[in-house]
C-alpha cells in the first residue's frame, strides 16, 4: 500500500538539473547532419563510390575524409540521443531500459570508431 | 513497456439505449462513456437520443438535460457553464475540450463523449486529477520575491512587463492539454505536462518574481521538462486558444540562454 502524499510522489528524487545539453546536442547535430548529408549524397551521385579505387581516391582527400569523419560523429551522436529518448519514453521496465540504453550506446560507439578507423586507414595508406 | 492492449476488465462494452420522445423531430444521439469502479463491471457506452428543440445549444446543456430528465446516475463535473472554471473538460467528438463551450451543432452525427484520456476514472466523465494538481503545487505557482513589498502599495510592473503574461494568465487549469499529450500519457509520473509547464512559465515570465533561477533549476530535468517532444496536441486542443507548446519552448530557451 502506498500512503505517500501526491506532492511527495511528484517531487520524487528531485530535478536531475540536466537534460539541456542532451536537448541542445540533439538540435546541433540535427543541423550539422543537413550539410553533411547533402555533401554525402552529392558525393555518391558524382560517382565517388562507384568502385573500390574511386572510394580510396575520394577518401584520401583531406576535405572529404574530414567531412566523412564529421558525418560519422554527428550521425552517431544524433542517432544515440534520439534513440535514447525513444527508449526512455516507451520502455518502462527499469532493467530493460538501462540494458537497452547501454547497448545502443555501445553499438554506436563501436560502429563509429570502426568507421573512423576505416577512413583513417585509407587516408594514411594513400599518403 | 507501453500497453497496447487494455486489461480484459477495461474493455468498453455497449450499454443501454434511451430513445427520444415519439414527438421529437430534431433528435441527436449522445454516446456517453459510463464507468463505476466500485461496481466491478466493465465500462460501457450508453446512448441517449435527445430532442434538440428542447435542449440548450452546448454539449453541457445536453448532459444536464440527460441528468435531469433521463438518467440521474450520469456523473460529470460542471460549474460555471461559461468556460472559466474548467470543470467540464472532457473528450468530445475525439477532442479534449470544455462541454460548456462546445456547440452541439459543430459535431456531425452521433456525439461521442469520454472522460479526459489516460487518467484514472472516478466515475463516468469524472477523472481523478490528483496527480496534475500535485504537479501544479510542485512548481510553486505563486509570486516569490526577497525584496520587501513596497510600503506604500503593490509591486509595480510596466505595461510591457505585464503584457508578457498575456496568453498565460488565461489558463483555467482544465488539463485538456496535458491529457491530450502522448508524452504525458506515457510518462505522467515524471513529466509535468503542458498545463503545469505553462503555469511554470507564467511565473518565469513575471517581472516581479525573483526566483527565476531556482525555478529553472527545478525544471531542468530530462523528464520534468524535456519529455516535451513538441507534438503540439496541447496547443491544438486548448479550449481557451492558448499555446502551451510555445510556453514550453520559452522555458527551454531560457535554460539554453543561461548556459552560454
Amino acid at each position: 500500500m502506498k500512503m505517500q502524499s501526491d506532492l511527495g510522489r511528484v517531487r520524487g528524487l528531485g530535478s536531475a538539473k540536466s537534460g539541456s545539453s542532451h536537448w541542445w546536442t540533439q538540435r546541433v547535430t540535427a543541423v550539422a547532419n543537413l550539410p553533411l548529408g547533402i555533401w554525402f549524397i552529392i558525393s555518391i551521385l558524382s560517382g565517388h563510390t562507384a568502385d573500390y579505387d574511386a572510394v580510396r581516391e575520394w577518401l584520401s582527400s583531406y576535405f572529404h575524409s574530414t567531412m566523412m569523419i564529421l558525418m560519422i560523429i554527428s550521425v552517431s551522436v544524433h542517432f544515440t540521443h534520439g534513440l535514447q529518448v525513444v527508449i526512455e519514453d516507451y520502455v518502462h521496465n527499469r532493467k530493460a531500459e538501462i540494458v537497452s540504453l547501454f547497448l545502443i550506446k555501445a553499438v554506436a560507439a563501436f560502429l563509429s570508431v570502426a568507421a573512423i578507423v576505416s577512413v583513417l586507414r585509407i587516408v594514411f595508406a594513400g599518403a | 513497456m507501453v500497453e497496447f492492449n487494455l486489461p480484459a476488465n477495461s474493455v468498453v462494452k455497449e450499454g443501454k439505449s434511451f430513445s427520444a420522445p415519439a414527438d421529437a423531430k430534431n433528435t441527436r444521439s449522445f454516446k456517453i462513456y459510463r464507468y463505476d469502479p466500485d461496481s466491478g463491471d466493465n465500462p460501457r457506452t450508453d446512448t441517449y437520443d435527445i430532442d434538440l428543440d428542447k435542449c440548450g445549444p452546448m454539449v453541457l446543456d445536453a448532459l444536464i438535460k440527460i441528468k435531469n430528465e433521463i438518467d440521474a446516475t450520469l456523473t460529470f463535473r460542471r460549474s460555471c457553464r461559461e468556460g472559466i472554471c474548467g470543470s467540464c473538460a472532457m473528450n468530445i467528438d475525439g477532442r479534449n475540450t470544455l462541454a460548456c463551450l462546445k456547440p452541439i451543432e459543430d459535431i456531425k452525427g452521433e456525439v461521442k463523449i469520454y472522460p479526459l484520456p489516460h487518467m484514472p476514472v472516478v466515475k463516468d466523465l469524472v477523472p481523478d486529477l490528483s496527480q496534475p494538481y500535485a504537479q501544479l503545487a510542485s512548481i510553486e505557482p505563486w509570486l516569490k520575491a526577497d525584496s520587501p513589498t513596497p510600503p506604500d502599495g503593490e509591486r509595480l510592473q510596466s505595461r510591457e512587463e505585464r503584457a508578457k503574461l498575456d496568453g498565460l494568465w488565461e489558463c483555467i487549469l482544465c488539463f485538456s492539454c496535458s491529457t491530450a499529450c502522448p508524452s504525458y500519457w506515457w510518462n505522467s509520473d515524471r513529466y509535468l505536462g503542458p498545463a503545469v509547464l505553462l503555469q511554470a512559465y507564467r511565473w518565469l515570465a513575471d517581472s516581479r518574481d525573483e526566483y527565476t533561477g531556482e525555478r529553472l533549476d527545478a525544471l531542468e530535468d530530462p523528464f520534468r521538462l524535456y519529455r516535451c517532444h513538441t507534438i503540439m496536441n496541447c496547443t491544438n486542443t486548448c479550449p481557451k486558444g492558448l499555446n502551451p507548446a510555445l510556453a514550453i519552448t520559452e522555458i527551454k530557451k531560457m535554460i539554453a540562454e543561461r548556459r552560454a
